[in-house]
């Protein structure tokens, strides 16, 4: 009994999760405009969606300006949480703080100062816009807290004494810090990127304070979309994300299994 | 030690980055509402969103109720699964993430098409002979739109929390003579304390400054904090010093909010910041 | 891991490459009203798409809600657009600020393809900065499955009917919205006179618990979804509604004062890429660009060539083409003083949100939060003192 309401449970919380999600596939398939009457089975808005220009291309410059600020945000957020580990208690307190403003604060609070920024200091220094330039700008400031997040609890695990050791034995320091720190806090530098990846590839309200106007993401075609008429277009999109990530997860997740690590580890090592 | 102390140079960068990116923003948010358009000194912005004080407070009390939702739905389940085998673990988890891979405004559009007079499961109820309920542009919906939106960041840091329990102090207390009700209310979740922390306040500052959910499920008759400081940058009535102005006071509220938060977790101070 | 490097290297070059290559590119940025333009789908053509096949011209096309949102991004700043397609009354406000370049008609010899109709219109009286784009009226649109029988629906006060309670849609952008306020009060659109507006916000202020949603461009996917009863409404949109719900139909209340509006093309000031603007306009005026414009629209074209080129059914069209009788109600918006257009932003500020708080709650609230923190946590340290104890 207690079993089967525990099932039952779980059920329910991943149909409330999933409804929309299944809503969203079944009427990318559906031959009309409408979005709850069906219409019949057609794959058109799938053809149409690899015409449609202006999709493509702010799926283009959402993957660009997510790679980019992942990769810039993970050797940057890497670096800093060496630098901050190796501080003095009083200091790494204090920018770690800092750190976290980012992350405490709500998305439209950092995505409104920023584009402050960007707007009227971009004044006074002269002509700079909103463009893919500051929508990166904006993507690296949120992404780096993550990056340390996830590298700092990695470098507090690690044996100080490795590094010295690589000394005594004859490395270069270089050659001490990519063969015995880089190697230890792999994995929270990857956890780290995917997260960045992740947030940079799903943010609206950041991307929409900052971004210009021959920068689009996605993300802010859709809003744009969403205020007249979503084009199932856009559901085919999804659908396909959809379909990408869920066999890329089960791919990483079997090869993991057989190595026998899981990707347990690497979940609870992102802490989100 | 002077390796160690050449080490933290590396942060340098990043610490000049947080200065240009971080702290400067926020100074431009105070300036611009202590300011008037013509950069004067003023503190009518302030003393105007007093105006607004309704706003605020039914923003605060829809996403404390939609936080509570949060804890109450998604602490059974990170439980159930912490239960399961550890490969199973692994799947629920993959499961509980995929969504976000969906853009959010569309799994929130999708919800529209589901909750409306003729949506979905009107038309589901219709085929008993039942409804149509009223679903759609309720602020039953917008709590449910935030719900739906925020319950992963609940799940997985409650879900982490309660897998790190070590399983000999369960054990101890059964022996103790605990029956399994005393052994969830009296270890588990007092133990779990710090994944509720960090779950209330990931599910809590998004949902208090959403711009979106209220204005697609909720019809837009109740703006929220969210959507009045849009309206004051990029919607119809232009006004950066007074959207600044809210802003700021949302941060401090927020920022108090935490701070009580920080109360209810003893110890671990790390985990909080997280 | 090498193989990652090196994908991850790829991707990088492919970024710098696609930075450098777009700023040799000729091209400009649109900044039109949402769904205002054919793009390809429901076998129309993609306009912009064929200007770049044509010209080499790349387009950047985005799109806004309303005029109001239109002028905040602009006046915002850090944004460059080359085109925008604003509204009469919003064209004259740019002009008096000085936002808009003026345009060279020597380079855009479609032109003459405009009807004299929309030439020399009171917001821009030498056709320096503005070309038309479209022209429309706004009436009420319905849905007849949903009026109940004996409804007169002959009136602007049907908006205001309390048995419509919940199947109300309103614009969510203050012009209109006023508008629809005044068209029921029986006062001009343009009125400057304080007290009438601050009447027609306490009207809206009546309205508001009526209300389902207030909306935009959605009131065309709640109306054709059958969401709603009744919504204020663009003519030409409208008539694409009512192909795709049959239950709809759409009045436009007669012995009351209702808006037309004109939108058109203007070049801003500081683009950077006028000759390419012109450029666009001239395509767009086109015969057979703007026949597909008016067919995807159904808004009245300016372009008397593709008029000719409809079908007599849309020249026919009572909603598109309403009759000279009809017009004679028809009030064009122009742009409202500056102490007006303050009023007119606060008093809507006031309709949308909550705005009942005295000046100093605000200070009560965060003191009464900061005084729960500060007990909490006194509280807490006497425990634990206690504990230790």
């Amino acid at each position: 009994m207690k079993k089967f309401l525990s099932k039952a449970y779980v059920a329910f919380i991943f149909l409330f999760l999933y409804a929309p999600i299944i809503v969203l596939i079944v009427f990318s398939f559906n031959n009309s405009k409408s979005r709850s009457v069906w219409h019949g089975f057609t794959l058109k808005w799938y053809v149409e969606l690899f015409k449609d220009q202006a999709i493509i291309n702010a799926f283009v410059t959402t993957l660009l300006v997510a790679t980019l600020a992942a990769l810039i945000a993970t050797v940057l957020g890497t670096l800093a949480a060496i630098g901050f580990n190796s501080m003095k208690k009083t200091p790494r307190k204090f920018y770690m703080q800092v750190n976290n403003i980012p992350m405490l604060n709500p998305e439209i609070v950092t995505g409104v100062s920023l584009m402050l920024l960007f707007v009227y200091v971009g004044r006074i220094l002269g002509g700079m816009e909103l463009s893919f330039f500051t929508l990166l700008l904006a993507h690296i400031t949120f992404n780096v807290p993550y990056v340390i997040l996830n590298v700092m609890p990695k470098l507090k695990q690690m044996d100080t004494h490795l590094y010295d050791a690589a000394l005594d034995l004859g490395c270069k320091p270089a050659q001490a810090f990519f063969k015995v720190v880089m190697h230890e806090i792999m994995p929270g530098i990857i956890s780290g990127l995917i997260m960045a990846f992740t947030l940079s590839f799903d943010d609206f309200v950041i991307s929409y304070f900052t971004s210009g106007s021959s920068s689009q993401t996605l993300s802010i075609i859709i809003y744009a979309m969403t205020r007249k008429r979503i084009s199932p277009k856009i559901n085919a999109l999804s659908s396909i994300m959809f379909i990408t990530v869920f066999a890329l997860l089960l791919i990483v997740n079997f090869r993991q299994d057989k190595n026998k690590k899981g990707i347990i580890k690497k979940l609870k090592g992102s802490n989100i | 030690m002077n390796k160690k102390n050449n080490k933290k140079y590396l942060a340098s960068v990043y610490i000049v980055w947080m200065l240009i990116f971080t702290i400067i923003p926020l100074g431009l948010v105070v300036y611009f509402s202590l300011t008037d358009t013509n950069g004067a000194f003023t503190f009518d912005n302030l003393k105007n969103i007093g105006e607004y004080t309704p706003v605020f407070l039914s923003s605060i009390k829809f996403s404390a109720i939609a936080t509570a939702l949060c804890l109450v739905l998604g602490y059974p389940f990170a439980y159930i699964i912490s239960k399961v085998k550890a490969s199973k673990q692994t799947v629920f988890l993959i499961f509980i993430m995929l969504p976000m891979w969906i853009n959010f405004l569309l799994r929130t559009y999708a919800w529209m098409t589901l909750l409306e007079n003729n949506g979905l499961i009107n038309k589901f109820f219709s085929l008993f002979g039942l409804g149509p309920f009223h679903m759609i542009n309720t602020k039953g919906a917008v709590v449910l739109g935030m719900v739906y939106n925020f319950l992963p960041y609940m799940i997985i840091p409650i879900y982490n929390v309660i897998t790190k329990i070590d399983k000999n102090v369960i054990v101890a207390a059964q022996d103790l003579g605990a029956n399994s009700f005393n052994v969830i209310t009296r270890v588990i979740f007092p133990l779990s304390m710090p994944g509720i922390v960090s779950g209330i306040t990931m599910v809590f500052v998004p949902a208090v400054s959403t711009f979106i959910i209220s204005t697609m499920l909720g019809g837009g008759s109740n703006l929220m904090i969210g959507d009045l400081i849009e309206l004051q940058f990029l919607g119809g009535s232009y006004d950066p010093n007074l959207g600044s102005a809210l802003s700021l006071v949302l941060m401090v509220l927020i920022l108090i909010s935490m701070g009580i938060m920080n109360e209810f977790d003893s110890g671990e101070e790390e985990m909080i910041a997280i | 891991m090498k193989k990652t490097a090196l994908f991850l290297c790829f991707i990088i070059l492919l970024g710098v490459l696609s930075f450098g290559s777009s700023a040799k590119n000729r091209e400009i940025t649109v900044y039109n009203w949402g769904e205002y333009l054919p793009d390809g789908t429901d076998g129309f053509v993609d306009v912009n798409k064929l200007f770049t096949e044509k010209t080499g011209i790349k387009v950047n096309y985005s799109t806004y809600q309303s005029n109001e949102e239109m002028f905040t991004k602009l006046s915002g700043g850090g944004v460059s657009y080359d085109i925008v397609i604003p509204s009469d009354y919003m064209i004259s406000k740019m002009i008096a600020n000085d936002m808009l370049a003026e345009i060279n008609l020597k380079n855009i010899p479609n032109y003459k393809n405009i009807s004299d109709d929309f030439k020399s219109l009171e917001y821009d009286p030498e056709n320096k900065y503005s070309v038309a784009y479209t022209g429309g009226t706004v009436g009420i649109i319905y849905n007849k499955k949903l009026i109940k029988p004996g409804t007169d629906l002959n009136t602007w006060d049907v908006m205001w009917n309390p048995e419509y309670k919940g199947q109300i849609l309103m614009f969510a952008n203050s012009r209109d919205a006023f508008a629809c306020a005044f068209s029921k009060l029986g006062y001009s659109l343009n009125t400057t006179d304080k007290q009438q507006w601050i009447e027609a916000a306490n009207q809206l202020k009546k309205q508001k618990p009526l209300v389902q949603s207030y909306a935009m461009d959605q009131i065309m996917d709640k109306m054709i979804a059958g969401e709603a009863a009744l919504a204020p409404y663009y003519a030409g949109d409208a008539v694409t509604c009512m192909a795709e719900n049959e239950d709809l139909d759409f009045i436009i209340p007669d012995n009351a004062v209702f808006n037309r509006f004109v939108d058109a093309m203007c070049i801003l000031k500081g683009s950077e890429h006028k000759r390419e603007a012109e450029e666009y306009i001239n395509f767009i005026l086109e015969p057979e660009i703007g026949e597909q414009i008016a067919s995807y629209l159904n808004y009245p074209t300016p372009n008397k060539e593709a008029f000719k080129l409809l079908s007599s059914e849309q020249q026919n069209n009572p909603i598109s083409y309403p009759s000279e009788e009809k017009l004679k109600n028809a009030e064009v918006f122009i742009n409202l003083p500056p102490e007006i257009d303050e009023l007119q932003k606060d008093l809507w500020t006031s309709v949308r949100a909550d705005s009942s708080g005295s000046a100093w709650s605000i200070a009560m609230v965060i003191f009464a939060f900061a005084l729960l923190w500060a007990l909490i946590a006194f509280y807490r340290r006497i425990i634990k003192r206690k504990k230790f104890k």
